[in-house]
């Protein structure tokens, strides 16, 4: 292996780590890296039509199948393409391994043709970044991303390597540096006191709370499993963030649905009324929490996270437990032993009467265009006419987001992909070929909105390319609908550019890069339509015309308290006072 | 609308990281980017074969937020350890300075003798200029060039707070 090149050696390197993708796109700063996938059989380069589709696509891939996601991108211009996937990778803790070409050594620092300062740029929004000088520290280097990228809180790393690193043969003098073990240790056993204290606080509870996240996903599909053995011992109801979708079945009947600013009713009234709330794997984001001072008053708090710098970082919790969630579950589950838990019969009868509320109920039709398809049937009659093949689902912004969140039902791990810390528009799409990629026999479908869709919409193509037939169904409302809908809540409806003006004809447009086009605009052409991009074997696209008015409830809005929820059929509209308009 | 704040303490933290390339623009652009303060930060390599540096960082803040700020150190890959020598108990901090006077007659005596008092060093003289080395704890150093400004101070270079444990134990 001594005559190895850096470029070859790197190659290796992810044969070695399992790669089966390399998500990316060529350049000068990259071609000796290219060079070696020229003809090499072991590591598929899935040729992306835009560095922001590869950093998306890895994510896509990665939260499908719980493998750290590859990209390749070139210097200058192809790393800062990739950013906005990088970021929202982090925001997400998505593992991602992002290799970037640079400027050769020499030139780093004098504005050389596509030079960038990727290490600067990335450094505050990956878990790690290098840059390798040396041919003899790439290996060591990338064992050390892999692990990073994937241990602990997962999250991307980047590594930028200069051409003539690719280009050089490390000296054989130099001994080759090795990963430093002494770094980087993350913690996945919670102490013993600490598992005791936590059985005794659950099983003292007469109103608990189980509020998962995405922490649950990101720990294997292990933690699901565990998770509902725990709830089926100790019986408490479980909600969820909108990252830990299908870490509980839908289907359960102490599943309370999502919860916080677009939650249900039922799970916001009931993480405010609750006495001990386990937290598990979430972060307490400011969507969920509402105003801080109104969350949860009367509770006691545990929090189980692997990320120390996640604990009491928004809300101020009792027992904080640093640890795996996988690990953790299972010292819990051991602990319980034969525990009982107190009688939780009242409990469960009050948040019977909040399900009565039926929050996610929706006027049947738009009051502006009576014969639209509301945006919610949608969702429903997909996840219905789905639901038994088990699809991955994934999602732009906005929304149809959130409806696909509140009317979608997730009953495993891996099926749920979407941008919730960073919210990036155009995620879903190369999401889905990601994800589709990684899991070739399952059916992979992007719930789209009409605005979303044009950020990423180029890589229609490498869908076409790799014969990957993935669904794209867009709830078109002819507007940036969650813009709309805050500008009528806070702004008295003063629409300032939220209007999709001048929209291509999606079928056309699928058809032009040989996608199947399928148009619904009548309440029944929906089944009909979502039957016949089902029958097609090959990618489609769905321009589902829906109304324009609708808005997405249950919603908190800024600043206001779980309590303070808006419900269908709420008077709503006008403005805000300055305080609220400031929350985002 | 009014913008927030809150009653901030004054913390002294070490950080032992690996000593490679970026470190110190990923710790400062923590900060930054966080909204963290930083009064004072010193660093230098302190092992046999350079591989390791600590780095003291002076900062406030509200409790939550200093409590934060370790937590957002420990999670950066080349930081081994985080100390808040504040509440870690009792330890020493020191200062060194360098202190430009410049002045004539009854002024620059006065410069000397104070200069004694705080046991400053003169490490370099002209006719019409002192240059004094000052160590000590910050509050010393600030009570010097407090003096020092009626005197002719001409100009300050200060080093920042490095800060140590007392007793046996390492950090
Ligand atoms: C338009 C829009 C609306 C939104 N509305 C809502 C809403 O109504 N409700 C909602 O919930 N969200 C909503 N979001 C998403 C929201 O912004 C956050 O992304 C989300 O709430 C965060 O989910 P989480 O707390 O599960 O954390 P994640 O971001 O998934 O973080 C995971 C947490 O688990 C920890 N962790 C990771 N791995 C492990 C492990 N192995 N073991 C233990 N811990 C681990 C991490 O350290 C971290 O603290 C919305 C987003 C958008 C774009
Ligand atoms: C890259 C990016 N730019 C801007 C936004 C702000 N934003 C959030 S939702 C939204 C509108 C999305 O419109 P559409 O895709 O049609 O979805 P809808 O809300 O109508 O379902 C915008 C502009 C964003 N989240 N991401
Ligand atoms: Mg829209």
């Amino acid at each position: 292996m001594s005559q190895a090149s850096g470029a070859a050696l790197l190659m290796q390197c992810l044969v070695d780590q399992g790669v089966e993708f390399v998500f990316g796109y060529p350049g000068g700063a990259v071609l000796p890296i290219y060079d070696e996938l020229f003809g090499d059989e072991r590591l598929r380069h899935i040729l992306v039509r835009h560095e922001a589709g590869a950093a998306h696509a890895a994510e896509g891939y990665a939260r499908a199948t719980g493998k750290p996601g590859v990209v390749l991108v070139t210097s200058g211009p192809g790393a800062t393409n990739a950013v906005t996937g990088i970021a929202d990778a982090f925001m997400d803790s998505i593992p991602l391994v992002v290799i970037t070409g640079q400027v050769p050594t020499a030139l780093i620092g004098t504005d050389a043709f596509q030079e960038a300062d990727t290490v600067g740029i990335t450094r505050h929004c990956t878990k790690h970044n290098y840059l390798v000088k040396d041919p003899a520290d790439l290996v060591a280097t990338v064992e050390e991303a892999f692990r990073i990228a994937t241990t602990g809180r997962p999250g991307p790393v980047v590594i930028d390597i200069p051409k003539d690193v690719q280009i050089a043969i490390p000296s054989e003098s130099k001994a080759p540096t090795k990963p430093g073990s002494h770094r980087y240790a993350p913690q996945m056993v919670a102490p013993a006191d600490q598992i005791a204290e936590a059985i005794e606080m659950i099983a003292g509870a007469e109103r608990p709370i189980f509020y998962t996240g995405g922490g649950v996903i990101n720990s294997g599909p292990r933690a699901s499993e565990l998770l509902r053995k725990l709830q089926d011992l100790t019986n408490a109801p479980v909600t969820s963030t909108l990252m830990g979708l299908g870490a509980f079945p839908d289907t359960h009947p102490d599943w309370l649905g999502m919860l916080g600013m677009h939650g249900t009713y039922e799970a916001n009234m009931a993480m405010n009324k609750s006495d001990v709330m386990v937290c598990i794997g979430a972060r307490f984001d400011d969507r969920v929490t509402g105003r801080l001072d109104a969350f949860s008053p009367e509770s006691k708090k545990i929090h189980i996270d692997i990320d120390r710098s996640s604990i009491n970082k928004n809300v101020g919790v009792d027992l904080g437990i640093i640890g795996d969630c996988a690990t953790v579950l299972e010292q819990l589950i051991e602990a319980w032993g034969s525990n009982k838990g107190k009688d939780l019969g009242e409990w469960k009868a009050r948040i019977a009467g909040w399900r009565a509320r039926e929050c996610l109920a929706y006027p049947e039709k738009s009051k502006a265009d009576p014969s639209a398809i509301m945006p919610q049937k949608a969702v429903e009659r997909l996840y219905e006419m789905t639901r038994d093949r088990s699809p991955i689902i994934s999602t732009e912004v906005g929304q149809h987001q959130m409806w696909a969140a509140q009317y979608y039902g997730f009953a495993e791990p891996n099926k749920w992909l979407t941008s919730g810390g960073l919210g990036t528009m155009g995620y879903g799409l190369p999401a889905a070929i990601g994800a589709q990629l990684g899991n070739p026999d399952t059916l992979v479908i992007d719930i789209a909105g009409e605005a979303s869709i044009q950020m990423n919409i180029q890589e229609l193509g490498t869908a076409s390319q790799y014969r990957l037939p993935v669904k794209v169904f867009i709830l078109n409302n002819e507007y940036m609908g969650m813009v709309r809908q805050w500008q009528e809540l806070t702004y008295e409806s003063r629409y300032s550019n939220s209007y999709s003006d001048s929209l291509p004809d999606f079928v056309a447009l699928a058809e032009a890069y040989g996608w199947k086009g399928i148009r619904i605009e009548n309440g029944d052409e929906l089944d009909a339509g979502i039957e016949a991009m089902m029958a097609h074997d090959g990618p489609v696209i769905v321009d589902c015309h829906v109304a324009k008015d609708a808005n997405c409830f249950p919603m908190i809005p800024s600043g206001a308290a779980h309590t303070e929820m808006l419900l269908y059929g709420d008077q709503v509209g006008g403005t805000m006072d300055d305080e609220a308009k400031a929350l985002v | 609308m009014k913008i927030k704040s809150a009653e901030s303490e004054r913390h002294v933290l070490t950080v032992m990281v690996d000593n490679e390339p970026g470190i110190l623009a990923k710790i400062t652009g923590l900060f930054t980017a966080r909204g963290y303060n930083i009064d004072s930060l010193t660093v230098a390599d302190i092992t046999e074969d350079h591989a390791v540096s600590r780095i003291t960082i002076v900062t406030n803040g509200p409790p939550a937020v200093i409590d934060q700020i370790e937590a957002q150190l420990e999670r950066l890959v080349p930081v081994h350890k985080v100390t808040d020598l504040t509440t870690a108990g009792p330890h020493v901090e020191r200062e060194l300075a360098l202190i430009k006077v410049a002045g004539t007659g009854d002024k620059r005596v006065e410069a000397l003798r104070i200069a004694e008092l705080f046991r400053a060093n003169v490490v370099d003289t002209t006719t019409a200029s002192f240059v004094f080395e000052l160590t000590g704890s910050p509050d010393k150093v600030d009570s010097f060039i407090a003096l020092m400004r009626e005197l002719g101070l001409v100009s300050v270079g200060r080093s920042g707070v490095v800060g140590m444990m007392r007793g046996a134990e390492e950090v």
